[in-house]
C-alpha cells in the first residue's frame, strides 16, 4: 500500500462539467476517514499527466474540450498506469475518449485514447437526459447505482469490454447497458458525482489500490439514494398512469 | 396598430387579470402567452417606437437591468420586466402593459437573445458572462455563444455593450460592428478553458489577459475599467462605485449599466448615484430579520453565482444552503460538487430544501459541520448562535425563503 494515495483528476477544466470533480474529493475523502493519506492532484490540461498517481479520474465535458483532451493524453501515460492495473474511472465524455473512437460535435469521427474496446456515435432520436438506475454487472459491487445521465452518444462495447450494470431506468450506453469496465479502467454515463451516489463503487474502485477497507457511516449517502429511488419510482408510475389513461374520444 | 394586436394585448390583459383573480399566478406568463397567440408579432409591434437594451447572460440579469433601469429612469420612465418572466412570452406581456415609456431595458434568457433581437430590434445588447448553468435544458456552454455570434453579427446588428473578461462574451461579440468593452471581470474561469473560436488552449497571464495561441483571439482592450470599487470611464475619469447591494461583481454589473447608459447620454456620475439607492433587487440581497435575527437572502443559481454568494456571505454567520431542482433550477445538481462548499468549513451549515440530501452529501465531503432539515423555516430556526443568518438559495428555493420572510 502507497504512503499517500495519490488521485488525479485529468483536466478537470476540459472535463468537469457536471460535478465529476467530486469524484476525486469522495476518493480521498473516504481514504482519510480511514485514516489512509490521500491526495487530489488537478492536472491542468498544459501539464503532463503524472506518471505517480495511484487512480485517474475523468469526467464529463463538451464536444472541443473532448478532441482537446484525446490530444493531451496520446503521451501514454494512462495507458501505462492502466497496463499497471491502476484504477482509472471515467465518466461520460471522459468514457467515450477511452474508447476506439467517438463523434465530435460536428459529427467526424475522431479516434479516441484507446484503452476501452468500445465505440461511440450518435443516440437515436433526443439526448439521454434524466435518472439513470443499473444493475452492477461487476463481483464486488451489490448496491444499485443512481446518477444523473445527460448526453447524446451511444456507445456500443466490444469483446473486450464488459458492461458496468444493466440498466433499469433511463438510457445508459443505449443497449441496455451502462459503462464499461475492461481490466482497471471502469466508465459509466452517472453523473450526480456517481461516486458520491454509489459509495459502494468508490470503495470497490479504492480496494484496487489499498486492498480490504473497514466501513464507513454512510447514513447520509444512503439517505440521499433512498430518496432519489422513491422519486425515480414515484415518476415511472406517474409515466405508466399516462400511457394507461384511455385515449380521448373522438367524433 | 392593427385590429389583431389591439385584440392581442386586450386578450392577454384579460387572461392575465384572470389568472391574477383565480390565484393562480402573476399572470405574465400566461397574458403574454394569450397575447402572442392572438398575434404571433405582438412583441414587434409592442417593440415598436421604442428604444430597448436587452440585457442577457448566465449571472447578474436582473441586478444589470434593475440598475441600467435606474440609470436611465434619470432621464425618463423605463418599461421593465420583472419577476424572472425573460422569455418572450413575459417580454410581450411587460411591453404591452406599458405602452407609454420610450426607453426599455428587457432581461432576456440566453438562448433566446437571437429571436427577441430579431423580434424588437433593440438599440444595444449588453452581454454579461456566460458559464455551466441547467445543463440538462442548455446541454453545452459553447453553443450559447455561438448563437449569441450569429444574432450580432452583420450590418444591421444593435450596439454591444460586453465584458471583456469573458472570452465566450468576447467571440459572440466580435461579429458586431459597434461594441463597448468593460472590464467587468470574471470570477469563473472553468467554462473557458478553450478557445470558443477555435478550441486551443486559452493563455492566461495570471491577471485578466487572455489570448488563444490558435487563432488569436484576446482579450480586447477595455473602454471601461473595473478595480476593485473603482470604475473609470472611457474619458480617464474614475468614480468610487458605492452599491446599495453587496459584492465586487456587482461592481463589474454597474460598470456594465453604465456604458450602456451612456449610449442614451446619462453621464456616469448620475449612473452610480442612481444605482447607489437600490437596497436589493427582487428579494436578492435583501437584508430582513427572522424571529428576531438578522438575516440576509442570497440568490445563487449556478456554480459561479454559489461562489459570488459565497464571497458576500459574512465570514462568521451559519450559512442556510438550501437547493431545489424543478425545471427552472436544473434537474440535476451533481452542481454542487462545482461549487468549493470547502470554503464553508468552520461554520455552521444547514442543508435544507428538496434536494436538501445532495446537499448534506456535498457538506459531509466537504467538512463542513451541518444538519439537514425539510421544512425551510425550521432549517432557519437550526441555525446555530442568534447571530445574523446567510441563507444561500437557488432559484425556486430562493422563491421559498421570499415566502417565508414575508409570511414571518
Amino acid at each position: 500500500m502507497p504512503d499517500a494515495v495519490r488521485i488525479a483528476l485529468v483536466f478537470p477544466s476540459l472535463l468537469g462539467t457536471y460535478g465529476d470533480g467530486g469524484n476525486a474529493s469522495v476518493l480521498a475523502q473516504r481514504l482519510r476517514w480511514r485514516g489512509v493519506e490521500a491526495e487530489t492532484v488537478d492536472v491542468a490540461v498544459d501539464d503532463a499527466l503524472p506518471e505517480q498517481a495511484d487512480v485517474y479520474v475523468l469526467g464529463g465535458g463538451e464536444d472541443t474540450a473532448q478532441t482537446l483532451a484525446v490530444s493531451r493524453l496520446a503521451d501514454g501515460v494512462l495507458a501505462r498506469a492502466a497496463d499497471a492495473g491502476k484504477p482509472v474511472f471515467a465518466v461520460c465524455a471522459g468514457f467515450q475518449i477511452l474508447g476506439e473512437t467517438f463523434l465530435d460535435g460536428a459529427g467526424a469521427v475522431h479516434a479516441g485514447v484507446g484503452l476501452i474496446d468500445c465505440r461511440t456515435d450518435r443516440l437515436p432520436g433526443s439526448r439521454a437526459v434524466g435518472e439513470l438506475l443499473g444493475e452492477p454487472a461487476v463481483d464486488g459491487v451489490v448496491e444499485l447505482l443512481t446518477g444523473y445521465e445527460n448526453h447524446g452518444g451511444r456507445t456500443l462495447l466490444g469483446p473486450a469490454a464488459k458492461p458496468l450494470a444493466r440498466v433499469r431506468s433511463g438510457t445508459g450506453n443505449g443497449d441496455g447497458v451502462d459503462g464499461a469496465v475492461q481490466g482497471s479502467v471502469v466508465a459509466t454515463y452517472l453523473h450526480g458525482p456517481a461516486l458520491a451516489r454509489n459509495p459502494a463503487l468508490a470503495d470497490w474502485l479504492l480496494s484496487k489500490v489499498v486492498g480490504d477497507l473497514a466501513p464507513l457511516d454512510d447514513s447520509e449517502e444512503q439517505e440521499l439514494r433512498r430518496e432519489r429511488l422513491t422519486a425515480l419510482r414515484r415518476a415511472r408510475a406517474a409515466w405508466w398512469r399516462r400511457q394507461w389513461r384511455p385515449p380521448a374520444r373522438g367524433t | 396598430m392593427t385590429a389583431r394586436y389591439t385584440l392581442a394585448r386586450a386578450a392577454g390583459a384579460t387572461a392575465a387579470g384572470l389568472s391574477r383573480l383565480t390565484g393562480r399566478g402573476g399572470g405574465t406568463t400566461i397574458g403574454g402567452r394569450v397575447t402572442l397567440l392572438v398575434d404571433p408579432l405582438a412583441m414587434t409591434r409592442a417593440a415598436a417606437g421604442r428604444e430597448l437594451a436587452l440585457v442577457t447572460g448566465t449571472n447578474g440579469k436582473t441586478t444589470t437591468r434593475t440598475l441600467l433601469v435606474a440609470a436611465l429612469e434619470t432621464r425618463e420612465p423605463v418599461v421593465s420586466n420583472g419577476g424572472g418572466a425573460n422569455l418572450p412570452t413575459g417580454l410581450t406581456a411587460a411591453l404591452t402593459a406599458d405602452r407609454t415609456s420610450r426607453l426599455g431595458v428587457l432581461e432576456v434568457d440566453e438562448p433566446f437573445l437571437p429571436k427577441v433581437a430579431q423580434a424588437v430590434r433593440p438599440r444595444a445588447v449588453v452581454l454579461l458572462n456566460l458559464s455551466r448553468d441547467q445543463l440538462d435544458r442548455y446541454a453545452e456552454v459553447r453553443r450559447l455563444a455561438g448563437i449569441w455570434h450569429e444574432a450580432l453579427s452583420g450590418p444591421a446588428a444593435p450596439a454591444v455593450v460586453a465584458n471583456a473578461d469573458d472570452p465566450l462574451v468576447v467571440w459572440a461579440a466580435t461579429g458586431a460592428t459597434d461594441v463597448v468593452w468593460v472590464a467587468a471581470g470574471q470570477g469563473w474561469t472553468f467554462d473557458s478553458t478553450s478557445c470558443p473560436a477555435c478550441g486551443d488552449v486559452l493563455q492566461r497571464d495570471g491577471q485578466r489577459g487572455w489570448r488563444s495561441p490558435g487563432c488569436g483571439l484576446a482579450r480586447p482592450t477595455p473602454a471601461w475599467s473595473v478595480t476593485g470599487r473603482t470604475v473609470t470611464a472611457p474619458d480617464g475619469t474614475s468614480y468610487d462605485v458605492k452599491l446599495g447591494i453587496p459584492g465586487d461583481v456587482n461592481v463589474g454589473n454597474a460598470a456594465l449599466a453604465a456604458a450602456a447608459a451612456g449610449l442614451w447620454g446619462v453621464s456616469p456620475a448620475k449612473a452610480f448615484d442612481a444605482m447607489a439607492r437600490i437596497p436589493s433587487v427582487e428579494g436578492r440581497y435583501l437584508e430582513t430579520t427572522y424571529s428576531g435575527r438578522p438575516l440576509r437572502l442570497l440568490l445563487a443559481k449556478n456554480p459561479a453565482g454559489w461562489v459570488e454568494a459565497i464571497g458576500m456571505s459574512r465570514a462568521e454567520a451559519p450559512v442556510v444552503v438550501a437547493v431545489n431542482a424543478r425545471a427552472a433550477d436544473g434537474r440535476d445538481p451533481s452542481w454542487l460538487w462545482d461549487v468549493p462548499f470547502e470554503l464553508l468549513r468552520g461554520r455552521h451549515a444547514v442543508a435544507t430544501g428538496e434536494r436538501s440530501r445532495d446537499v448534506a452529501v456535498r457538506l459531509r465531503y466537504a467538512g463542513v459541520d451541518h444538519i439537514r432539515v425539510d421544512d425551510p423555516a425550521d432549517a432557519l430556526r437550526a441555525a446555530h448562535g442568534s447571530g445574523p443568518i446567510e441563507v444561500l438559495a437557488n432559484y425556486t428555493a430562493f422563491q421559498s425563503y421570499r415566502r417565508v420572510v414575508r409570511d414571518a
